[in-house]
């Protein structure tokens, strides 16, 4: 039910993030969605990508540091309360969003948001339980 | 001015029977008392008596910093701990401090002898000493403070930082002597300037001005920004503390090391042999009356050159030049004494790892600074920014906890860090040269 995520640290100058695009444009990898952490020093880029072992691969043949860590994807309805309802449920139970972002593409008339949470499992377990639909990754990386 | 005129001014003929029988006493007390001593001489095949003159120092073993730290902590003491009435330490790694103990004649010896380098700077009763140096286990503060009491001047103990308040200080307690760090000079310069007040028409005349390299360029600039006349002073901790050497006011050229208390010479750093008088070389210096932790022929890294030319301000010692560098890589950031070895252990201790660093020193405006740039691998690497910042923070503070020393830390990207022919170079010093 997971989706691995790739991210990458960058330090912050000219330049680096065409670096991260070139590499992976010129292996053929599509990026599906991507969030930019940045500090006055560092960013950290996350991406999903259609072929992540790939991507880790030739992204650290190219000397950058590349980790990988699950992630959700989610399903939101497209209407006002859509991501109030999934985080209210969320946050009742304990769960912590350490961070989120937006999917590029929708699912009919969803939209998709990447969540990493402090307890990956048992968020995807309450959000079953409350038939929210999670997309899995071979899905998703082809979506 | 001359705070001991018989001893200070004494003819070599004179002064040099007094260090060779100093020399004898104190030969015998190490080998009586110091184990590690025994153990040297010993390996040596040497027997105390067997030193007969000054030119017999030569025999004798040296004492490195790191023979401190392997008996850390009161392993090189020469007499029963109970009379032992003060410990300095330097900062370092755990286990890695380097300790000095002192009797209750070593501290009055010390302030004697600071008394005699306020003295040589035409300081007096009467004077008013603004103490920046820093208090505490560092040797600077309070040797500086037991000398000016010693002399019978006032002294204002304000130690290091703060540096609003030593400006309102300066202004509102009329120093006229300022004992600082050069560089902390200059701050304090921009400091008074910035909060309106004219330093130069402040009434300090004197600054005595140490522990950290500086140049005849950086003295002419304090002298004319600060309206002052600056010294330099030498001193090491591990010696004593500041007292060792002081520049007289009188000729402005070299420091006189107070040498009826200290024994020095110049050597080769490589081969270690002596070298002759007026040659540049790493100074070693021999503790003809400390009693607590005496150091035969301890090599003090720092490389300078001894003039015996008679000084016309009239004391006869001998006179080393500034300190034009280090024979091993030891940093001088702020007046602190930094190993990259010790940052390297931190680094090492902080996550448990050997990660890339390398350190990057440089100067804004008159105070140096430090930035730490450690390359982040996958180990240390998270994919969130929060846990990346608590790491450079965490380092951060190891580094003030444990060297005493303001650096910023900063992650970059592996391989980001200049290597040459496949050797990380570890330190990129950009400070103005000496």
């Amino acid at each position: 039910m997971k989706v691995e995520q790739i991210s990458i640290f960058l330090e912050n100058r000219a330049g680096r993030l065409t670096d991260v695009t070139r590499v992976l444009s010129q292996a053929g990898i599509n990026i599906r969605a991507l969030s930019l952490a940045d500090t006055s020093d560092f960013g950290i880029l996350r991406l999903i990508v259609t072929d992540h072992e790939r991507a880790k691969q030739v992204l650290k043949e190219n000397g950058f540091t590349v980790g990988r860590t699950s992630v959700v994807a989610v399903e939101v309805d497209d209407r006002p309360g859509g991501l109030h309802a999934i985080l209210e449920l969320l946050s009742n139970n304990q769960i912590n969003v350490e961070y989120m972002y937006a999917f590029v593409q929708q699912t009919g008339k969803d939209a998709v948001m990447i969540f990493r949470f402090d307890r990956t499992d048992q968020a995807i377990e309450i959000l079953q339980k409350n038939t929210i639909r999670i997309i899995p990754g071979d899905e998703l990386y082809n979506l | 001015m001359i705070f001991d005129i018989d001893r200070e001014t004494a003819p070599r003929e004179d002064l040099e029977p007094l260090q060779l029988s100093r020399l004898r006493h104190l030969v015998e007390r190490v080998h009586a008392n110091v184990p590690f001593y025994r153990r040297k001489f010993e390996e040596a095949g040497l027997r105390p008596e067997q030193i007969k003159t000054l030119h017999d120092l030569k025999y004798l073993p040296f004492t490195e910093k790191q023979d401190l730290r392997n008996n850390y902590p009161f392993g090189l003491f020469a007499v029963p701990k109970e009379n032992v009435v003060r410990i300095h330490a330097s900062s370092g790694t755990t286990g890695k401090a380097t300790v000095v103990g002192y009797t209750h004649r070593d501290v009055r010896n010390w302030a004697g002898l600071m008394a005699r380098a306020f003295m040589a700077a035409g300081v007096n009763r009467g004077d008013v000493v603004h103490n920046a140096y820093g208090y505490g286990l560092f040797t600077g503060g309070l040797g500086v403070h037991y000398g000016a009491e010693e002399l019978g001047a006032t002294i204002v103990p304000i130690s290091g930082g703060g540096t609003k308040r030593q400006v309102m200080l300066l202004r509102d307690f009329g120093p006229t002597v300022l004992c600082s760090t050069p560089s902390y000079s200059l701050f304090l310069h921009e400091a008074a300037q910035e909060a309106g007040i004219p330093f130069s028409e402040l009434p300090i005349r004197v600054g005595i001005f140490g522990a950290e390299p500086w140049s005849e360029e950086m003295r002419l600039d304090i002298e004319s920004k600060l309206g002052l006349i600056a010294l330099d002073i030498y001193g090491l901790s591990e010696v004593m503390g500041p007292g060792v050497a002081m520049e007289c006011a009188v000729a402005q050229k070299g420091l006189h090391i107070f040498e009826d208390h200290f024994l020095p010479e110049i050597i080769d750093p490589i081969t270690c042999e002596q070298l002759p008088p007026g040659a540049t070389g790493e100074l070693v210096l021999t503790t003809l009356t400390k009693e607590a932790q005496p150091l035969i022929r301890y090599r003090t890294r720092d490389i300078t050159s001894l003039d015996y030319v008679p000084c016309r301000c009239g004391r006869t010692h001998v006179r080393m030049s500034r300190v034009k560098g280090r024979s091993d890589d030891m940093l001088i950031i702020r007046g602190v004494n930094v190993f990259p070895s010790q940052i390297e252990a931190l680094l090492l201790e902080t996550e448990g790892l050997t990660p890339h660093y390398q350190l990057i020193l440089n100067r804004q405006g008159a105070m140096d600074t430090l930035e730490v740039r450690v390359e982040v691998d996958e180990k240390l690497f998270s994919d969130e920014v929060r846990h990346l910042q608590r790491l450079e923070g965490k380092i951060q503070a190891n580094i003030k906890e444990f060297l005493g020393v303001t650096a910023k830390v900063k992650l970059v990207e592996p391989r980001s860090l200049t290597r040459s022919e496949g050797k990380a170079q570890r330190i990129i010093d950009q400070r103005p040269k000496v």
